[in-house]
């Protein structure tokens, strides 16, 4: 089995995430995460990344777009006679 | 911060009978159940638009015709697909012409890159960190990553981090944009993506990993200079 190199390593983080890799690749990458600092880090620095991504979630919708959204709706409403 | 990023069922896959249901109570004219989506969809809806057509405002009308034009074409929903990826999808079209018809009128693009929205290719890290050839050990790190555990959480958390995520997330050419918003912010499913997106598994995967990379190298910039 030929080592994965790091520059190999950091093209496929996602498809390790992902579970996408083949069992071989995987194999490979994990061996390789394990033994190098470097990628452990580079790992780590992805999960980061992507919480932080899903930090900027924004739960609320304004009263103002509320109200007109439910306008929208009444209007819909008149015009297919529900 | 453990978390599930295999995109597997994090997003609860509405049983068909749950859709039906739904999309009966809108034929109604059930305003808790419309509302109900408005809460749940709206604001993704939204920042999402925005990815094809730069101004928020004008993201706001595409998300408000969304809205209109799913109701208008309820009796063409199936029930296979779920209400959520046919609601996107729908307004993912609305938002790519809008945008062109937007590009077209404006002379010298605001919207910055025109005609390339998937974004070239090109390595998820600088070439110039890894050893080449001649090297110890070719392919290895030059220059490796630092640890960012030592960095204390509220510098990873704070308000100045989020501007820079942010704004590499609006530099991103826009398919790797949308890809990023609606599996990394929102957490919908690798397959969900691809049905809003109208995209195949292994495109959905190499944009989402060129996305990732170019923001983690933004954050790297930004949590390394002190």
């Amino acid at each position: 089995m030929r080592p994965m190199t790091c520059k190999e390593l950091v093209e496929l983080v996602t498809a390790y995430f992902e579970q996408a890799l083949s069992a071989e690749d995987r194999a490979r990458f994990e061996a390789h995460v394990g033994v190098c600092p470097g990628c452990a880090a580079y790992l780590e620095q992805m999960r980061t990344t992507i919480a932080r991504v899903g930090a900027l979630r924004e739960e609320h919708v304004s009263p103002a777009a509320e109200r007109q959204l439910l306008e929208v709706f009444r209007d819909w409403k008149r015009d297919a006679g529900v | 911060m453990t978390g599930d990023y295999s995109g597997q069922p994090a997003a609860s896959g509405a049983a068909p009978s749950d859709e039906t249901a739904l999309v009966a109570a809108l034929r109604r004219g059930d305003e808790a159940t419309f509302m109900r989506l408005v809460e749940q969809y709206q604001t993704a809806m939204v920042r999402l638009a925005q990815v094809y057509v730069g101004d928020r405002a004008v993201a706001e009308e595409v998300a408000q015709e969304t809205w209109l034009s799913a109701l208008k074409h309820l009796d063409q929903f199936e029930a296979r697909s779920s209400f959520k990826t046919w609601l996107f999808h729908i307004l993912v079209n609305g938002a790519k012409t809008r945008g062109q018809r937007e590009r077209r009128s404006t002379p010298f693009s605001a919207l910055g890159e025109a005609d390339d929205p998937d974004g070239e290719e090109g390595p998820s890290v600088a070439p110039e960190r890894f050893m080449d050839e001649d090297g110890a050990h070719p392919g290895g790190w030059l220059t490796p990553p630092a640890s960012w555990e030592q960095l204390p959480e509220d510098r990873v958390a704070s308000q100045e981090t989020r501007a820079c995520v942010l704004e590499a997330i609006a530099r991103l050419p826009r398919n790797q944009a949308s890809v990023i918003r609606l599996r990394d912010v929102e957490g919908y499913s690798a397959d969900e993506v691809c049905a809003m997106l109208g995209i195949g598994v292994v495109n959905q995967r190499v944009l989402l990993h060129r996305a990732r990379s170019r923001v983690r190298q933004a954050l790297e910039m930004c949590l390394s200079d002190d």
